[in-house]
C-alpha cells in the first residue's frame, strides 16, 4: 500500500466526522482509507489531456422550480422524527455562541 | 516617531432573497409563521429528499451581478460545505465556492474622500440556515427551521475600503441597488441583510496584507462604524505590545462595546467541498442573461438626473426620494395623477418624514397609495380643506390609507364656502372683540390675527385662513 494514514490524520477525520472510534476500528479505517486514497492514484495514471473536468455525472442540466409555495404546514410530520420537541421545535443540546 | 496604521477593511455580505420560496423547495419564506410550520423534508434535511433550484433565485442572483458589473458565470454549480450545528440539518449547506454565479464586478461609492471603486469578488447563492433559540427553563436549545433554505446570495468585496464611512456607503450602495432590483428588501435590524466585516491592519506604506480577523453580530449601521473603530484599536494595541492578531472569527457584543472570540480550536475550519451531487449544472446562454438586463430597473443616479430634468424640485428632495425606491414610485405614481411635482414632494418631505421618524419606520413600510395622496393635493389645491385639516386627514391617510375624500365628506371637514355664512361669523367676532379691533385700527396690525383666530374657532377650521384674513381687512 502506497498510503499509509497515521494517527494524527484519523484523528483529524474523526474529530471532522464526530466519529468516536475504537482503537481496533481506527486501525481499519486507516488500511481503508490508505486503499482508497491507493485506487484514486490509480485514477491519476490515466491520460485526462484535452478532457473536461465533470462535476456531475448525468447529461442534464438546468433543472429549475417556479417560485410558487407547493408545501403547507407540516410541522407535526416533521417534529415526528425529532426525539425530543418542545413547543413545535426540535430539541438539541444546549449550543452557545462563542 | 509613532507608527502609523491603515485599516484594511472587505465585507461579506448576505442578502435574503425577496423569492415567495425557499431556494430548492415549495416552502414559503415568509417571515414571523409559527415555528417549523414553513418546513419540508427537504429544508429538513431528511435523507433521501431532491432539493430543486427555485428559478428565481438564479435570476435575481444574475440581475444584482449584473447591476454591480459583474461577470456572470455561464457554467456553474452548486457545492455541500460540510460542517455540524443543529442549526443546519443536512450537516452541509448547499453554497458554491468552485463556480459562483458572479465574479468580478465593481461598484463605485461617494464618500467626503470622492468617487472610489470596490471591487466585487464574488457573488455565490446558497440556503440560509434554521434559527438556534434558547430554552429559557432547561438547559437545551430549540431549533426553528422556517428559515432554514430561504434563499441567500453572498456578496464578497475585494479589501478596498479604509475606513467605516467607505463600509456604510458601500453597504447604502449594494441595499440601494438590490430594493431597486426587488431582490431584497435588505434590513441589516431584520436580518434580511447581514455583513460580516473582515479587517486587518498594516502600517502606512506598507503593501503587505496584515493578518485579518472576521467580525459577525452587526446588526446596524451604528455598531458597524463602532466594531471597526474597536477591532482596529484591538490589533494596534496587539502590535504595539509585540503580539501578533490572530486570524479569527470574533462577535461583536453590541451593548458592552467589546468583541469576543467565536470558535473553540476544536472546531477545525475545514468543510471539504464538494460539489453536490444532488443539483444539475446550470448553463446560462446570452439570451438568459440578456433578458434579465432589459429586466434591470432606472437606478438611483439614472433616476435623480431625470427628476433634475423633468421635475423643478430641489436636489436634497431628490436625493431624500431616490434614497428610496418605494418612495421613487409613490412619488412617480402621485405625479403622475396630479401633476403637481412641488407639492408631493413638499407632502413627503415633510408631513411623511415627520411621520415616518415618530412611527419608527422605514419608507419602504409607507402604504397609502398613489391615488388617495394625489385626491389629497387635490382637495388642498382646490381649498376644499385648508392646510390645518389636510395635515389631519394625511394623517389619517398615512396610518390607514383612507380615502381623504370620503374622509373629509364623513367628518364634514370641508372648508365653509359659502360666503355669507363667513361673512356673517366675521362680522359676529367683530362684534365680540371691539377691544382687538380698536387695537387694529389704532395701528396694531398683529391684532388681526387675534381675530382671524376667532374665526376659525367659530367656523370649527373649516374656513380658509387667507380669505378669513381679507374679509376681515375689508370689513374693518
Amino acid at each position: 500500500m502506497a498510503h499509509v494514514i497515521d494517527d494524527e490524520t484519523i484523528e483529524y477525520v474523526g474529530i471532522l466526522a464526530k466519529l468516536e472510534l475504537s482503537e481496533e476500528e481506527r486501525e481499519q479505517a486507516k488500511k481503508d482509507m490508505g486503499s482508497m486514497l491507493d485506487y484514486i492514484d490509480k485514477l491519476g495514471e490515466l491520460d485526462t489531456t484535452d478532457i473536461e473536468p465533470m462535476s456531475h455525472v448525468f447529461p442534464v442540466q438546468n433543472v429549475f422550480r417556479e417560485d410558487v409555495v407547493t408545501s403547507g404546514d407540516m410541522r407535526e410530520q416533521m417534529l415526528a422524527n425529532a426525539p425530543q420537541e418542545k413547543d413545535g421545535m426540535f430539541v438539541v443540546p444546549k449550543t452557545f455562541e462563542g | 516617531m509613532e507608527k502609523q496604521y491603515e485599516t484594511v477593511i472587505g465585507l461579506e455580505v448576505h442578502v435574503e432573497l425577496a423569492t415567495k420560496t425557499k431556494i430548492f423547495c415549495g416552502c414559503s419564506t415568509a417571515f414571523g409563521g409559527a415555528p417549523n410550520t414553513h418546513t419540508c423534508p427537504v429544508c429538513t434535511g431528511m435523507p433521501g429528499t431532491l432539493p430543486v433550484l427555485n428559478g428565481q433565485v438564479l435570476e435575481y442572483a444574475v440581475a444584482v451581478g449584473l447591476a454591480t458589473n459583474c461577470s456572470i458565470t455561464r457554467y456553474c454549480k452548486f457545492d455541500r460545505k460540510n460542517y455540524f450545528y443543529p442549526d443546519n440539518p443536512q450537516n452541509y449547506q448547499i453554497s458554491q465556492l468552485y463556480l459562483p454565479i458572479c465574479r468580478n464586478g465593481h461598484v463605485d461609492i461617494e464618500t467626503e474622500g470622492g468617487v472610489k471603486s470596490i471591487g466585487i469578488h464574488e457573488i455565490h447563492m446558497e440556503e440560509d440556515a434554521g434559527k438556534l433559540i434558547h430554552d429559557e427553563w432547561e438547559d437545551v436549545s430549540l431549533v426553528d427551521y422556517n428559515r432554514s433554505g430561504v434563499p441567500l446570495i453572498e456578496i464578497v468585496s475585494e479589501p478596498d475600503m479604509r475606513n467605516a464611512q467607505e463600509v456604510i456607503a458601500y453597504l447604502e450602495k449594494l441595499r440601494m441597488t438590490i430594493q431597486y432590483l426587488g431582490a431584497s428588501d435588505c434590513k441589516l435590524n431584520e436580518g434580511s441583510m447581514r455583513a460580516d466585516v473582515n479587517l486587518s491592519v498594516r502600517e502606512v506604506g506598507s503593501t503587505e496584507l496584515g493578518t485579518r480577523t472576521e467580525m459577525k453580530n452587526l446588526n446596524s449601521f451604528r455598531a458597524i462604524t463602532r466594531a471597526i473603530t474597536g477591532e482596529r484599536e484591538r490589533q494596534i494595541e496587539l502590535l504595539e505590545r509585540g503580539e501578533s492578531v490572530v486570524q479569527e472569527t470574533r462577535r461583536w457584543d453590541d451593548a458592552r462595546e467589546v468583541s469576543y472570540a467565536m470558535r473553540s480550536k476544536e472546531d477545525a475550519q475545514d468543510y471539504r467541498y464538494f460539489p453536490d451531487p444532488d443539483l444539475v449544472p446550470i448553463q446560462l446562454d446570452d439570451a438568459f442573461i440578456e433578458r434579465v438586463r432589459a429586466g434591470q430597473p432606472e437606478f438611483r443616479e439614472e433616476k435623480m438626473e431625470r427628476y433634475r430634468r423633468e421635475f423643478d424640485i430641489p436636489d436634497y428632495d431628490t436625493r431624500i426620494i431616490t434614497g428610496s425606491k418605494h418612495m421613487a414610485d409613490l412619488f412617480e405614481a402621485t405625479v403622475e395623477l396630479c401633476h403637481q411635482p412641488k407639492k408631493v414632494s413638499n407632502w413627503l418631505m415633510g408631513e411623511t418624514l415627520r411621520l415616518l421618524k415618530e412611527r419608527e419606520m422605514d419608507p419602504e413600510d409607507i402604504r397609502f397609495t398613489p391615488a388617495h395622496f394625489a385626491k389629497l393635493i387635490d382637495l388642498t389645491e382646490r381649498k376644499v380643506i385648508n392646510t390645518t385639516v389636510a395635515k389631519e386627514v394625511f394623517e389619517e391617510m398615512f396610518d390607514r390609507d383612507v380615502d381623504p375624500e370620503g374622509y373629509v365628506e364623513d367628518k364634514g371637514l370641508k372648508m365653509v364656502g359659502d360666503g355669507n355664512a363667513l361673512r356673517k361669523t366675521v362680522e359676529e367676532v367683530i362684534a365680540a372683540n371691539p377691544q382687538s379691533v380698536a387695537d387694529y385700527r389704532g395701528g396694531k396690525e398683529k391684532a388681526i390675527g387675534f381675530l382671524v383666530g376667532q374665526t376659525m374657532k367659530a367656523m370649527k377650521g373649516k374656513a380658509d385662513p387667507a380669505s378669513v384674513n381679507q374679509l376681515l381687512k375689508e370689513l374693518l
